[in-house]
């Protein structure tokens, strides 16, 4: 079995690795792995690559990590045949790229479970995971929040699987984005029609009936101006005086890393819980693999 | 009208939406290397369509499948297979549920145009969903 896309599974399958997250989480889970993980990054991750290995460590698994730069790649081997030969040296692979599909591609090569650390613009199914993990431990539940998504919503690697996931869950989503930066129409119909989905979309910075708001990186290259680009920035910058009418019980969360989307004093307010987010990845990746091993060995 | 000989055994396939008819015999691999002849009538008046296009391909039987990927180009087609100058079988196409290298990915960024792998996609609602980079295409953005 493998990880490569929300798409593939379904609530029930979920909510299994998010309970089983928790079980991780809390250290009830004494289960060891004589296995390797290899991670695979094809384009440069910090969070992703070291928490996994991390899970990977914590399951008393070894890791081996490939960088593309020094391998046969550059020599013009395909990509299907350097995963093929990497698949004789580890037992779960996890594997970033630039180009959506691979890890798809990946997966339908190989025998071992493949899990998608991200292609392109499509998924980041493990980030997702990790979302609604600790929407469910801040907040207790997933369905009927209202859950405002903020910031650049069309590159995003994590808005596609998060939406997708959270509509699953029949969250109330709000979409908030810069002109030409909204998310994908496609998918807002598809969420629509799949899980009847309840999706507004507007256009100012407040969150007063939010009870989780997600920020999303702006980046600059997006822009083909750069003053656009900085007024842009500063318009859709989190600040503090946003946060003055919203629930007490509010979440902020964030992919991170964050670099001018949320003002510095927002980290000392205890509506913020990026960093716990950002610290529920180990546990959660552990989930991931303990699942798709577990899953290999029952079947 | 301008006529084209009855063909003894072979398809006919009636009712291409006008100016698809050289399109179809393309995604039938269908070219001057066929056995027995081919005909290609285009612009014929029709009552349902205003205008269609029609194909005769002599000696050769359209199997089920090829029938289907017929009416990504031309929904509304008849497929009729003719034996000893008889119509021994009349088939209404029908959109497929999946296509299997027919058409490459629209999706410049999808990994299907720089690796080389099958090219698959999933029919959705209306659209076509690429196995690889998850997104929708109509079925014209696949074919042409
Ligand atoms: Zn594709």
């Amino acid at each position: 079995m493998n990880l490569i896309s929300i798409r593939d599974l379904d609530k029930k399958e979920i909510e299994k690795i998010l309970d089983l997250s928790e079980e991780m989480a809390a250290g009830k889970i004494k289960r060891k792995y004589d296995k390797i993980l290899a991670t695979l990054f094809f384009e440069p991750s910090t969070r992703t690559r070291l928490s996994f290995q991390a899970a990977a460590l914590r399951l008393g698994m070894s890791y081996l990590d490939f960088s593309p730069e020094t391998s046969s790649l550059k020599k013009g081997e395909t990509f299907t045949d350097t995963i093929k030969v990497i698949s004789g040296y580890a037992d779960v692979l996890v594997i970033r790229h630039p180009k959506e599909g691979t890890a798809r591609l990946a997966g339908d090569a190989i025998e071992k479970p493949v899990i998608n650390g991200g292609d392109g613009g499509n998924q980041h199914p493990t980030q997702t995971l990790i979302d609604l993990f600790t929407i469910r431990k801040t907040k207790g539940k997933i369905s009927n929040l209202n859950v405002s998504l903020l910031g650049d919503l069309k590159h995003a690697r994590t808005m596609q699987s998060l939406v997708y996931a959270l509509a699953m869950f029949g969250a109330k989503i709000t979409l908030i984005s810069p002109k030409g930066l909204e998310l994908d129409p496609t998918l807002i119909k598809e969420v629509e029609e799949k899980f009847d989905a309840k999706i507004k979309t507007k256009s100012e910075l407040s969150f007063n009936d939010a009870d989780v708001l997600y920020v999303c990186r702006i980046q600059e290259e997006r822009f083909a101006d750069p003053y656009e680009a900085k007024r842009i920035k500063e318009q859709f910058m989190l600040k503090s005086e946003h946060l003055k009418n919203t629930k007490k019980d509010l979440v902020i969360l964030s992919p991170l890393p964050k670099i001018n989307e949320i003002s510095h004093e927002i980290d000392a307010n205890n509506k913020a819980k990026y960093f716990e987010q950002a610290h529920y990845g180990v546990p959660v990746r552990m989930a991931i693999i303990d699942y798709l091993l577990g899953r290999q060995t029952r079947n | 009208m301008l006529n084209v000989e009855a063909i003894e055994n072979g398809t006919v396939i009636d009712h291409i939406r006008a100016g698809k008819g050289k399109k179809v015999l393309e995604m039938l691999g269908i070219n001057e290397n066929n056995a027995g002849r081919v005909a290609l009538v285009m612009n014929v008046p029709s009552k349902r369509l205003n205008k269609k296009d029609i194909v005769k391909i002599e000696g050769a039987f359209v199997n089920e499948e090829q029938t289907n990927l017929v009416a990504l180009i031309s929904p509304k087609s008849t497929i009729n297979i003719i034996k000893n100058g008889k119509v021994i079988e009349k088939r209404e196409v029908e959109i497929p549920n999946a296509l299997k290298n027919v058409g490459n990915c629209p999706n410049p960024n999808c990994i299907t145009n720089t690796e080389h792998a099958e090219k698959i996609f999933e029919k959705e609602e209306s659209k076509f969903r690429c196995h690889y980079c998850e997104r929708c295409f109509a079925a014209e953005e696949l074919v042409g």
